[in-house]
């Protein structure tokens, strides 16, 4: 290359930077934090009944050869109460669900639950998030199906979505077989 | 802010007087701050639930509690992701809190604190990235970087020459 070919080096780096960081700039940043307890045994982990009437969850209850979408929820988290008619018609389809409710208390999960509306199985209490970070989960809401060896096969995370549900169905099917 | 701005009030007349009124600062200061939470406040969405015991309370051990204090400086706050879980006054951040300091009291090594979170969360959690597959990038680069600034130069030194 000829010298002056050279000295246009520095000006297309300068571009090809502006560029790089333009791109990364304009796509919104994937800030949610992946588990890496999927692919693996779910972890050893006991939720206490969180409604004295109904079961809670725990790690030997996963075991027995069904599957299930565990789903982390609260009372206080907002974007659950978007995801609860969704859950129900996962329930509609025949998906089992069990509930953990994160820093939660009695009384206030029976008046969501009369509100939103209930498609949990069971709902396990996790006063001070230790099943949440057994799951590797960062946040409510937050799903895990788990088949029924008690592996953890997928996570979902944030609200499902109406028009996610069908990636959860082919989730659960997957999980079934 | 505050006295520093006045003493040297008197000295910069050219500056409108505004500019030297602590008040203004800290009124404009407080917008910004009620704008930010403003703008945080679905994401932090948090309970009405005490934090857990060892959120806030230190070990009676002060050896095991500066173990655990140094350790909560280098894990990440997960929903807050600028922040260690020393610093952030978030609800998980507290539960992780308890997590590092009730397994730090139970004889547990920092390192095996910090390889449990990992396993669950990779080792984005940690400050203190180790060389592995995904990282060695981050630790090479800076060698590849100064190797083959040593080399330009050692080039131009033999040009001169």
């Amino acid at each position: 290359m000829s010298r002056r070919a050279w000295l246009l080096l520095p000006l297309l780096l300068f571009i090809g930077f502006v560029a790089a960081a333009a791109w990364r700039l304009s796509a919104p940043s994937d800030t949610s934090v992946r588990s890496r307890m999927v692919g693996r045994d779910a972890p050893s982990f006991a939720a206490a009944p969180m409604l004295p009437e109904r079961p809670g969850v725990a790690a030997a209850d996963l075991k027995n050869g069904k599957p299930r979408l565990v789903n982390f929820f609260a009372s206080w988290c907002v974007p659950c109460i978007a995801e609860a008619p969704v859950l129900l018609d996962l329930q509609k389809r025949g998906v089992v669900i069990e509930g953990i409710a994160l820093r939660d208390d009695p009384n206030d999960i029976r008046k969501f639950l009369a509100e939103n509306g209930d498609p949990f199985a069971a709902i396990g209490s996790d006063p001070i998030g230790e099943t949440q970070i057994a799951f590797g989960s960062s946040g409510v809401p937050e799903s895990f199906i788990v088949d029924g060896k008690g592996v953890i096969r997928y996570q979902h995370i944030g609200p499902i979505a109406p028009e996610q549900v069908a990636e959860v169905m082919a989730e659960w099917e997957k999980a079934r077989s | 802010m505050g006295k520093g701005s006045l003493m040297t009030s008197g000295r910069h007349a050219g500056r409108s007087a505004a500019f030297y009124q602590p008040r203004a600062w800290i009124a404009a200061a407080l917008a910004l701050l009620a704008m930010t939470t403003a703008w945080s406040e679905p994401a932090t969405a948090e309970s009405n639930r005490p934090p857990a015991p060892y959120a806030y309370k230190q070990l009676a051990d002060s050896r095991k509690e500066a173990e655990a204090t140094a350790l909560m400086t280098e894990l990440r706050c997960l929903v807050c992701q600028g922040q260690s879980i020393h610093d952030s006054d978030a609800e998980m951040a507290g539960d992780m809190r308890h997590l590092v300091r009730t397994r730090i009291e139970a004889g547990e090594s920092p390192d095996q604190v910090r390889a449990f979170l990992i396993d669950r969360y990779g080792s984005w959690v940690s400050y203190q990235p180790r060389l592995d597959r995904e990282t060695y990038v981050l630790w090479l680069a800076p060698l590849v970087l100064l190797l083959g600034g040593a080399v330009l130069v050692l080039r131009r030194i033999k040009v001169r020459r």
